[in-house]
């Protein structure tokens, strides 16, 4: 067998096949270190094997097989020392007095890899930490990739992923899917941590480019999975559509210098038309299952956006009924202050001014960089320049991004030249 | 089963105003929440009330007695109950139910002493 066969066949295994090999290991091992050392061992012999005997046809049961029997190994080896250990919560069968067992009828009991996307994302768990756990257990990122992708050092990180995982199995963190009746709210921390986990990678400025795309990559396969396994969840194919809809931007949000390119700036023609498509789709769907969830309503709101030919001629109309419906199941500042920037183009900048003023006093959005930036723009449309100015000095003071604050400190030239040139009054 | 400790981090001065039919009823809600353990699939293990702060003495690394909780802080812990349950979700759903009218609770394993936690 060719080397570069085999390595590419690992590649893909690892990538395709670790959050189903891993979450199938957790089962026997008992244990998440454990499971993970077996199931890299596992990926070590197969470089062997696979070059001996060639690449089996299921490589990912092949190493799902390999990693169990390590694991049992072990258990045998080190039955004395196990029973020391607190092993990770699991029913070895169908408990009769747990609810969130009866609740899913046995064949059902869900994929292996929704127990451990589950208990990553547990809510008793720090939202870091359950964005991190996720790459390295469900994605199977090595945790420098994992330290390099959130800007923090490789043992600050490490510490971070070992005291989630210690958190698991002292306070007995059950590694299973939760009842139907907890479903929801659970679901939610699980699609926060996956939306989180894009758009750390998709946000412009600090850090590495390949790095962030990689995150934007696994958070859609994620995402996926999550929308293929729970499809009875309208929110998981809400979360699928937003990012392939705000993916397919990928290419355009930036130009050549890195420098920040605003929707109105963006060259439309270089948006993925496939992921466009794919993403109307899975929202449409979404949208027709029912009273549309927070991430359904803003992939619907990103729709209107992709299909529009130009900023001008986009539904403004539309975007503000989405934001209205979505300001009545998520009632944030932020989505409020979005709201008012889409009535700025739906019913002109003056009508979006007294919304501005209103969310001026709310003290959630008191450092907000967005807020005076917002309010710059609109000045900056009627005509007040110096009004304008002031609020753009604003925002720079509040943002911690260069390539933010390197657009921001261009429209203040813009406007700054502006108002030189009028008249002095009087 | 797993043990586990709900702390009870109260405001004290909510107890201090209280009139005496809220006293009855915390009382009975607290015998509520030790039937509701059982009804939920769990056990009690135990739990006390604790004496307000100012009954406390602390006695610090060197020796050294002071009057006064370890900590000062506006919550303090007023009591604890240990209960036992399948898991930290379990856990979590039963003290849920535990009464805290000045504060909220905080859940902790109980460690078994055969093996180190730390």
């Amino acid at each position: 067998m060719q080397a570069d066969a085999v390595a590419a066949a690992l590649a893909q295994a690892h990538r395709s096949e670790w959050a189903f090999v891993l979450s199938a290991t957790v089962r026997v091992a008992g244990d998440l270190d454990v499971a993970e050392e077996c199931v890299q061992e596992a990926y070590v012999s197969a470089l062997q094997a696979w070059t001996r005997d060639g690449v089996p046809e299921r490589p990912g049961a092949w190493l799902t097989t390999a990693a169990r029997n390590k694991a049992r190994d072990r258990l045998r080896r080190e039955v004395t020392l196990r029973r020391k250990l607190p092993l990770l919560v699991e029913p070895a069968t169908v408990d009769p007095h747990d609810p969130a067992d009866l609740d899913w009828p046995d064949a059902a009991v869900p994929d292996d890899r929704l127990r451990l996307v589950f208990t990553c994302c547990h809510p008793t768990l720090a939202p870091e930490a359950r964005v991190a756990l996720t790459l390295r257990l469900v994605c199977g990122v090595p945790t420098p990739d994992v330290a390099r992708a959130f800007l923090v050092s490789e043992p600050t990180m490490a510490a971070r992923i070992t005291r989630a995982k210690k958190k698991i199995s002292e306070a007995r963190i059950p590694y299973r899917v939760p009842s139907r009746a907890e479903l929801p709210e659970r679901l939610d921390s699980v699609l926060t941590a996956v939306h989180l986990l894009f758009s750390t990678g998709h946000t412009a400025g600090e850090g590495d480019a390949l790095v962030r795309a990689e995150l934007c990559d696994r958070a859609l396969y994620l995402a996926r999975t999550l929308a293929a396994l729970l499809p009875e969840q309208a929110e998981t194919r809400g979360l699928l559509g937003l990012l392939l809809l705000t993916d397919a931007r990928r290419a355009t949000r930036t130009d050549e210098q890195g420098q920040l390119l605003l929707l109105a700036d963006q060259d439309r023609t270089r948006w993925d038309q496939r992921a466009i498509l794919e993403g109307l789709t899975v929202t449409a769907g979404a949208l027709a299952s029912g009273p549309p969830g927070r991430l359904t309503l803003q992939a619907a709101i990103a729709g209107v956006h992709a299909m529009a030919p130009s900023l001008e001629q986009t539904d403004w109309p539309r975007v503000v009924h989405l934001y209205d419906r979505l300001l009545a199941v998520w009632n944030t500042p932020v989505v409020a202050l979005n709201r008012a920037a889409a009535v700025a183009f739906a019913d002109g900048p003056a009508a979006a001014l007294p919304l501005l003023d209103e969310l001026a006093t709310d003290p959630r959005l008191a450092d907000y960089p967005y807020l005076p930036a917002t309010r710059a723009d609109l000045l900056r449309r009627l005509g007040d320049a110096a009004g304008a100015a002031q609020s753009y000095r604003r925002a720079m003071e509040l943002t911690a991004n260069a390539a933010e604050r390197a657009f921001l400190e261009q429209r203040l030239a813009e406007v700054s030249r502006a108002a030189g040139a009028e008249p002095p009054p009087g | 089963m797993t043990k586990y400790a709900i702390l009870i981090y109260d405001d004290p001065t909510v107890y201090e105003n209280m009139s005496p039919e809220a006293w009855g009823a915390l009382v009975d809600a607290h015998s509520t929440f030790t039937k509701q353990v059982f009804e939920l699939g769990g056990s009690l293990a135990g739990g006390e009330a604790l004496a307000p702060t100012m009954t406390a003495t602390t006695i610090k690394g060197g020796g050294t007695v002071t009057d006064g909780p370890f900590v000062e802080t506006k919550e303090a812990l007023g009591g604890f109950y240990v209960v036992e349950a399948r898991d930290l979700d379990h856990a979590v759903e039963i003290a849920k139910l535990c009464p805290a009218p000045g504060g909220g609770v905080e859940v902790r394993p109980v460690v078994d002493p055969t093996m180190n936690p730390f």
